[in-house]
C-alpha cells in the first residue's frame, strides 16, 4: 500500500521542523529524510515582494499527481509538499517538500523530483514587485527548468 | 456547449477578467480550435492569445496538448507557462 503525500497550498508560512515531525511521528522504517525549502530572494535589493498566483484546486491536484509518481518511482515512505500563494517578501518561503525513505538516495532523488515537475506543471506564477515602485513582470519561465524535469524521463 | 472558462496570469490581465462562461460553437473541436476562436471575441483576447504556442491549457484541472478535444469539458484553464516553486 503506497503512502498517501500530504499536499498543501496556503497562504500562511510553513514550519519545517513541524512537518518533518508530523511525517516521522511514530515510524521506525525511514532512514533518511530529505527537505527542500525554496525562499524569496530580493534579486541585490530590486525586488520589494513576489506575488504568487494560482489556480484553486488544480494546484493541489496536480502537486498530488506529481507526488503519487515519486512515491511510487522512489518507493518514498512519506512526501510532504507545502507551497505558499499571495504576497511573499524577500527571506520569506515559498515552497517546501520533504521526502522520506529508507535510505538517503531515494531521498534526494524523490525531493527533487517533485521540484523539478513541480516547477513546471504545478499551476503557480509569480509576478514581481519592484523596490522602485514600477510595476513588477510576470516571470518568464526558464528552459533550464524544463530541462531540469526532461532529465527525470 | 457551454463552458467555463478560467485565466491566470498575464492571460487573466490581458483578457481583463478571471473567468467567463462561454457558448461554443459545434466547429470548436480541439484546444487548438478554441484558442484560434477565442483570438476572434475582441483586440484583448488577440492580446492574450497573439502567441498561442505558449499557452498552457488544462481542461478539468489537468493539463492537454493543443491537439486534444475538448470533449465534454465543464471548465477549460487557459494560462502562461509556469513559474512555481
Amino acid at each position: 500500500m503506497p503512502v498517501a503525500p500530504l499536499i498543501r497550498v496556503q497562504a500562511q508560512d510553513f514550519d519545517l521542523q513541524a512537518e518533518i515531525d508530523a511525517l516521522a511521528e511514530g515510524r521506525k522504517d525511514i532512514g533518511a529524510v530529505v527537505t527542500f525549502t525554496g525562499l524569496c530572494r530580493d534579486e541585490q535589493g530590486a525586488l520589494s515582494a513576489l506575488e504568487l498566483e494560482h489556480y484553486p484546486g488544480m494546484a493541489e491536484a496536480e502537486m498530488r499527481r506529481i507526488a503519487d509518481l515519486a512515491i511510487a518511482r522512489f518507493s518514498l515512505l512519506g512526501l510532504t509538499a507545502i507551497h505558499r500563494y499571495g504576497k511573499i517578501a524577500p527571506g520569506e518561503n515559498i515552497v517546501l517538500v520533504i521526502a522520506a525513505a529508507p535510505h538517503r538516495r531515494a531521498a534526494f532523488d524523490g525531493a527533487s523530483f517533485m521540484m523539478d515537475y513541480l516547477k513546471t506543471s504545478a499551476p503557480f506564477w509569480k509576478k514581481e514587485h519592484r523596490t522602485d515602485g514600477s510595476s513588477g513582470e510576470w516571470v518568464s519561465a526558464k528552459d533550464a527548468d524544463e530541462r531540469a524535469r526532461e532529465k527525470w524521463r | 456547449m457551454t463552458v467555463k472558462l478560467v485565466y491566470f496570469a498575464w492571460v487573466r490581465e490581458r483578457i481583463g477578467k478571471p473567468e467567463e462562461e462561454i457558448e461554443l460553437p459545434d466547429a470548436v473541436k480541439t484546444v487548438r480550435d478554441l484558442l484560434s476562436h477565442l483570438k476572434t471575441l475582441g483586440e484583448e483576447y488577440e492580446a492574450a492569445l497573439q502567441y498561442p504556442e505558449v499557452i498552457r491549457v488544462a481542461i478539468d484541472q489537468e493539463h492537454v496538448e493543443h491537439h486534444e478535444t475538448i470533449g465534454s469539458a465543464r471548465e477549460i484553464g487557459i494560462f502562461p507557462p509556469m513559474t512555481g516553486g
